[in-house]
């Protein structure tokens, strides 16, 4: 029985662990050792039979994918890589899922690693070619259940084990605990108070009309979202509030395929909203966020009505709702004059129905708004999703695959992409850095508070 | 020969057929599991059903959907290849006397040179799909023996029944291959990849249900755009 030190099947439960994963620079000797790391077959082929086997979804869509390869075009990966056909779904499905359950799980380390190339390489979850599919075989679907079953043999990408230990540590995709989070909401809140008169960030405030959490990065990395979301609920006279524990809303656990660390995460956001009483939920602009604790959190934490305790929303239905009733208000005059266009993720726009929110801000803030082709539900991955951006053994893949995205932006002649997803931002800005295309992106928070009217009461104090 | 085959045989070949469908359906019902597929499928039955349907008729209307609207061709002779392997034997004239002696009822049918016209079109569909599957890597690249097999399976009463309807060569001999043609192709349906005939409806439904149920048709405020 080989098991690496760091790669292996365990999970990362404790800080010590998850600290020499983190000092392995690259993961260096993670990958070196997985090239020993033996495979689990009888408990692939146990967790086969239970999941896949005597059930019928999976095994039906295995079964009976006529080879017609209408899938190949709707996948970008296959577009961005000339052609290949070795990038074609179903192939990719076959050769991996479909193989492994014809050899009942009698698979070998290097067959395991062709997975997991495969799985997070080669597939994003964006869910695309299910669209495109007459027997409505969706290999997204597929590809994050190989995920789990990869997964639990610690076939993974050395940052996604890394990243589904921080959520069974943390509860969160990062180190931010606790205290760091409600110290940098009260950080933000101070800093901003003087610009912003009466600003407040409050915390654990129960029976709040809205409940608002965000992703990991905001808090650790761009603190200022964070103060821009309190901006603009203290401009539309929202009653809201962020839970101390419970505040964050994506997981890497999903990416990863840890199913358990998926469901410690949710039920962190759902003890929150328990606890809170909100009379409603919003995320920040990040699109995973909302699939894994508003479209599948739920499903993991074993609620059968699939809804989370409270109604959730996304950050654009908030932005949508806002502007609609008139909350938030728009100076004409400083509407965005040059052509613009949005990316629509596919994880709150194909996966969660929310086109029509984000086409509705647009007409409030954009003159010349110019959509992607093709777009809405049919729109293209941004090609960092379902964890690619984060994966360094796998970069040079990633950056391929930013091609189809690029010539998209290119063919609307727009120099200002909106991007209210933390993934899309990504892979949009790296986009920009690998082929220099001239463009800028952007979240709606920032762009909003240049462009709302202020009312007079919340106004600066003029200096006497 | 002809009185075995028309008589036991064909029995047997529906009876397998009927009661191999039904069990193909029936299993698939029974295999779905709301918490591993993440769908609540019991609890919203109404808009489950409603996504299912639409799941399942719009594909079935040439260039009906995104994806046939972007494969022109292939679309074509998808439609024209399954039209004529469906309307052909269920409407022929001749199918229906015999359904008609037999049975004392029998379907509206068609004349037969438009029986003729789908059969040639259904065939010369069946090669291009051949051709297509050769030409495409993409396509070449997920093919194996088994798809040929199948086309084999679904063209072959079509073939032989032409040949039979016309008199060309022995009549007896290519009514009896036509025969024993179309029963390998029902008693083949349960158990081969030809089981989309009843699993198509079922994976359309599943994935209809699964959008319109959890995957926003809820937000959407219509229907998922197919």
């Amino acid at each position: 029985m080989a098991q690496g030190k760091l790669c292996n099947r365990e999970k990362v439960n404790e800080l010590e662990f998850l600290q020499a994963l983190l000092n392995d620079k690259s993961g260096a000797q993670y990958y070196s050792e997985m090239n020993d790391l033996d495979v689990d077959t009888e408990l692939l082929w146990n967790t086969l039979q239970k999941t896949l086997v005597q059930k019928s979804r999976i095994k039906t869509w295995l079964e009976i994918c006529a080879h017609c390869g209408l899938c190949a075009d709707s996948c970008f990966l296959y577009l961005a890589n000339n052609k290949d056909p070795e990038q074609v779904p179903s192939y990719k499905i076959q050769s991996t899922l479909g193989e492994m359950v014809k050899r009942k799980g009698q698979v070998d380390n290097e067959f395991m690693q062709m997975c997991m190339k495969t799985a997070w390489a080669k597939c994003t979850c964006c869910n695309r070619c299910g669209t495109f599919c007459p027997f409505g075989i969706d290999m997204g679907i597929m590809f994050s259940y190989l995920r789990g079953l990869l997964s639990a043999q610690g076939f993974l990408p050395w940052e996604m084990k890394i990243g589904a230990g921080m959520h069974r540590i943390y509860r969160a995709q990062m180190d931010v605990s606790v205290e760091d989070w409600v110290d940098t909401c009260e950080w933000m809140a101070e800093e901003y108070e003087e610009e912003w008169p009466g600003l407040v960030i409050p915390v654990d405030k129960e029976n709040a009309d809205i409940m608002y959490t965000v992703n990991a990065r905001e808090p650790k990395h761009y603190p200022e979202d964070l103060a821009e979301a309190a901006i603009l609920f203290h401009l539309t006279g929202e009653n809201w509030t962020v839970p101390s524990e419970g505040w964050e809303e994506t997981s890497l656990a999903m990416f990863a395929g840890d199913w358990e660390a998926c469901k410690m995460q949710v039920e962190s956001v759902y003890d929150a909203m328990k606890r809170l009483k909100p009379k409603r939920m919003v995320v920040t602009e990040c699109g995973h966020a909302y699939r894994a604790t508003v479209v599948e959190g739920p499903y993991w934490a074993g609620y059968k009505d699939g809804k989370t305790p409270v109604p959730s929303f996304h950050y654009v239905e908030w932005v949508a709702e806002v502007l609609r009733t008139g909350k938030l208000k728009i100076d004409p005059a400083k509407k965005i004059k040059e052509p613009v266009t949005y990316q629509d993720s596919c994880n709150y726009i194909r996966n969660a129905g929310l086109a029509d929110c984000a086409r509705e801000i647009m007409s409030y803030i954009a003159e010349d708004f110019r959509e992607m082709e093709p777009n809405r539900e049919h729109n293209f991955c941004c090609g960092g999703g379902g964890g690619f951006n984060g994966i360094g053994r796998f970069r040079k893949e990633r950056n391929a695959g930013l091609k189809v995205k690029r010539d998209q932006i290119l063919a609307t002649g727009c120099k200002l992409v909106i991007s209210p997803c933390h993934n899309c931002w990504d892979a949009i800005r790296d986009l920009e850095e690998e082929f220099e295309i001239g463009i800028r992106w952007s979240f709606l928070k920032p762009l909003l508070i240049k462009m709302a009217i202020i009312p007079e009461h919340l106004q600066p104090k003029e200096e006497e | 020969m002809y009185e075995f085959v028309t008589g036991p045989l064909a029995w047997l070949s529906f009876t397998i057929f009927f009661a191999g469908v039904i069990v193909r359906a029936v299993q698939y019902i029974k295999g779905l599991d709301w918490q591993l597929d993440r769908v609540a499928y019991m609890e919203y039955k109404m808009q489950g059903f409603k996504g299912a349907m639409r799941s399942i008729f719009l594909w079935l209307v040439p260039y009906g959907t995104h994806s046939w609207r972007y494969y022109k061709f292939f679309t074509l002779l998808f439609f024209t290849f399954h039209i004529g392997l469906l309307v052909t034997p269920v409407f022929l004239q001749a199918h229906n006397i015999l359904l008609q002696e037999r049975f004392g009822f029998s379907l509206w049918s068609i004349s037969d040179a438009t029986a003729d016209f789908l059969t040639i079109a259904m065939l010369a569909a069946a090669l291009l799909i051949v051709l297509r599957r050769i030409a495409l890597p993409e396509v070449r690249i997920i093919t194996t023996r088994y798809d040929y097999l199948m086309l084999a399976i679904a063209v072959a009463p079509f073939i032989t029944g032409f040949f039979a309807m016309h008199h060309i060569g022995n009549y007896k001999f290519w009514l009896i291959l036509h025969i024993l043609s179309g029963e390998i192709m029902l008693v083949a349906i349960p158990f081969t990849k030809l089981s989309h005939f009843v699993l198509y409806f079922m994976s359309r439904a599943q994935l209809g249900m699964d959008f319109a149920i959890k995957r926003g048709d809820i937000k959407r405020g219509k229907g998922m755009a197919w």
